[in-house]
């Protein structure tokens, strides 16, 4: 075929569709394997509701619960601890709860349905790690500022004993309380919200 | 040359002549062995490349062999890894091998990285050459990440929960979503071990294969860069061969395997006499198993994260302290375009050039000591300060591309120290002022000498570069 015979805009034309028509199945044929990354039902299932005893619990104690996979809290706190809560007001970032990190009903400057239960997710909200509970007051290491509260050992970010941040570190919000209601006085459920405020 | 590579097949006899007929295996050998020609004037510095490539067939060789014994299953992980330790025969010898050998391999990559920086060895034509490395650097990173979360330790889950959640940072709940795909659960879980020994196993070393491959063609192409930083192509004799190069076999097949021989005498003394390196090779909390309730009182990444797990902590920030991590490995990808100044070899470059870039490595180890370090205020704003000399090295080798004025000079100069001082403005805490102004003296010495001393002074004067390479 000599070069005169070509007819350029036409092969063009085909090359071009057969391009978009490849590029659009291509994508369609991509979606099974970008979704199958995406949670299992199984791993969806495993987030049911935990019921946490907190019968046993002393002032100034914490215990641990699993949610979600993800640890969850809960410390009955003092009253010297309620009351440095309401010293670091004005000194931490959020201090009345504004950003979404609490269901309704713990959004308050305890950050808690009863004053004296905190209920929290156990992840930083900066990358992840498990804070330590850190409640003493001016422990050496974390210098004679400390009030009691939490600190991830990861990257230094501090919260108080609401789970709020501190200015100056990398976490950029409060810690996350988990919707929770109480069964009774001594029962909390996880992962099931209060019905009243 | 091509002439006489088509013409090596035809009419010959004997078996090879039977092969080169169907496959140009004897134009092959000559195309990249016998007739790549490489110059003569390698130093130590130019091993490198061929360890990492023994390294990366080691890493293969021991890893498909601890694939035979390892339950990637997040209920049997850590038993399968003890169970290879103590009953699967010389199966210590496999895993400490291939432990061994991710962090050998990093060391092996960043002395040839450094080789690079020194000999101009990314500058044309071999800027595809060098952004290649890169991809392979990355898909290196990305390797090592994978495999670390296999043997299932408190570290492994960890550092997994933090590498992921660094996507996390991104704005618009994006982020969120992508750690979550990424994870294919709400928390790293047996669905994310499963995955990433798929991606360990098979999806890295099949690209880290093509990237090799693709980053030894374009070696090949362009010719190797040597400690002169002269082009050897530039002078050929009357056959078009380059007068100061010599065929890479046998000449440097057999240096190579000095090289090889001598790293794998290193290589053994760690594997058998100290293959935790004293918890930088194998992190002492690796050895619990993954505890999804408590973190690890100090976490930190395997040594060569550190420096820019370093710059991460070291931001008050979330989302920026993210980006500025992400930042300081993708800059490298410019630096062919960022380091403008036609001199290749650090030789022939000003002692001014050779004390920034001594200076940037001395940043850098520094950096990868800080990210192992626990946090303290002082260790924190000290990470700051060498973040900023860490991103300033770049702006310097941009400077430094050809003569400047003073004015140019003291343009960039209060243009930084605006940048420096809104920084430190943004990060401001009362708490901090005083240590906030004592570490400013070092951006600032930084700045003040590496702009002004070629001004004030003869140190950023360059060298006659040679036409041929010296011996």
């Amino acid at each position: 075929m000599s070069s005169s015979d070509l007819n350029n805009s036409r092969r063009r034309f085909l090359t071009g569709a057969v391009v978009a028509m490849g590029g659009i199945g291509s994508a369609f044929a991509a979606v099974p394997f970008v979704v199958s990354w995406t949670p299992s039902d199984r791993a969806k299932a495993i987030g049911a509701p935990v019921e946490v005893d907190i019968s046993k619990l002393e002032r100034g104690g914490i215990t641990r619960a699993k949610w979600q996979g993800k640890p969850v809290w809960v410390v009955r706190r003092t009253d010297a601890a309620l009351a440095s809560i309401k010293k670091l007001d004005d000194q931490v970032r959020d201090p009345n709860s504004l950003e979404e990190q609490q269901p309704e009903y713990a959004a308050n400057e305890f950050r808690s349905i009863k004053p004296e239960y905190l209920v929290l997710v156990g992840v930083c909200t900066h990358l992840g790690c498990a804070p330590s509970y850190r409640p003493e007051v001016a422990p050496a290491d974390l210098g004679r500022e400390w009030e009691g509260g939490f600190f991830c050992p990861c990257h230094g970010s501090r919260f108080d004993l609401a789970g709020r941040v501190f200015p100056g570190v990398p976490a950029p919000t409060n810690l996350v309380v988990p919707p929770h209601k109480y069964l009774s006085d001594g029962r909390i459920l996880v992962g099931v919200d209060s019905e009243k405020a | 040359m091509m002439d006489n590579a088509k013409q090596d097949g035809a009419g010959r006899t004997g078996m090879m002549g039977w092969v080169d007929t169907r496959f140009p295996a004897t134009k092959m050998w000559k195309e990249h062995l016998s007739e790549y020609y490489a110059p003569k004037n390698f130093n130590l510095w130019y091993y490198f490349g061929s360890l990492a490539l023994l390294v990366l067939v080691m890493q293969i060789l021991t890893g498909i062999w601890l694939t035979m014994h390892y339950k990637p299953d997040a209920e049997y992980a850590f038993a399968s890894v003890e169970y290879i330790m103590r009953e699967v025969p010389y199966g210590w010898l496999l895993r400490y091998m291939h432990s061994t050998g991710s962090s050998f391999f990093f060391i092996v990559v960043y002395l040839h990285m450094f080789r690079a920086l020194m000999y101009g060895s990314y500058k044309s034509p071999r800027e595809l050459l060098w952004v290649f490395g890169m991809l392979l650097y990355l898909a290196l990173m990305a390797e090592a990440f994978f495999g670390y979360l296999l043997p299932w330790g408190q570290m492994s889950f960890w550092g997994a929960q933090v590498i992921i959640s660094l996507f996390g940072a991104l704005p618009f709940g994006i982020g969120e979503a992508l750690a979550l795909w990424i994870r294919g659960d709400f928390v790293v879980s047996d669905a994310t071990l499963n995955r990433f020994f798929a991606l360990h196993v098979v999806a890295l070393p099949l690209a880290l294969l093509g990237l090799v491959a693709a980053h030894i063609m374009a070696l090949h192409e362009v010719g190797s860069n040597n400690p002169d930083g002269i082009e050897i192509k530039k002078t050929k004799n009357a056959q078009g061969v380059p007068v100061d190069g010599i065929p890479f076999h046998p000449y440097y097949t057999v240096k190579d395997l000095m090289g090889a021989a001598a790293f794998l005498f290193l290589f053994a003394f760690v594997v058998f006499f100290m293959p935790e390196m004293g918890g930088y090779f194998l992190e002492h909390d690796n050895f619990l198993p993954a505890d999804p309730i408590n973190t690890p009182l100090h976490i930190k990444p395997v040594w060569y994260f550190t420096p820019y797990y370093a710059i991460l902590r070291a931001i008050p920030h979330k989302l920026t302290g993210v980006l500025a991590m992400g930042v300081a490995v993708m800059i490298l990808f410019a630096l062919p375009w960022i380091d403008r100044n036609p001199i290749k070899s650090i030789r022939y470059r000003s002692p001014l050039f050779m004390l920034l870039v001594f200076v940037f490595a001395f940043t850098f180890v520094v950096l990868g000591w800080l990210g192992m370090q626990p946090v303290t205020a002082a260790l924190t704003e000290l990470g700051l300060r060498l973040s900023e000399l860490y991103f300033a090295f770049f702006l310097m080798l941009w400077v430094h591309s050809r003569d400047r004025s003073g004015a140019y000079m003291t343009m960039v100069f209060v243009v930084s120290a605006i940048v420096l001082l809104a920084i430190d403005g943004i990060r401001y805490d009362p708490g901090k002022a005083g240590l906030m102004m004592i570490s400013a003296l070092l951006p600032l010495v930084y700045f003040l000498f590496f702009l002004f001393a070629p001004v004030l002074s003869n140190l950023n004067q360059s060298k006659p570069v040679p036409e041929r390479v010296t011996a």
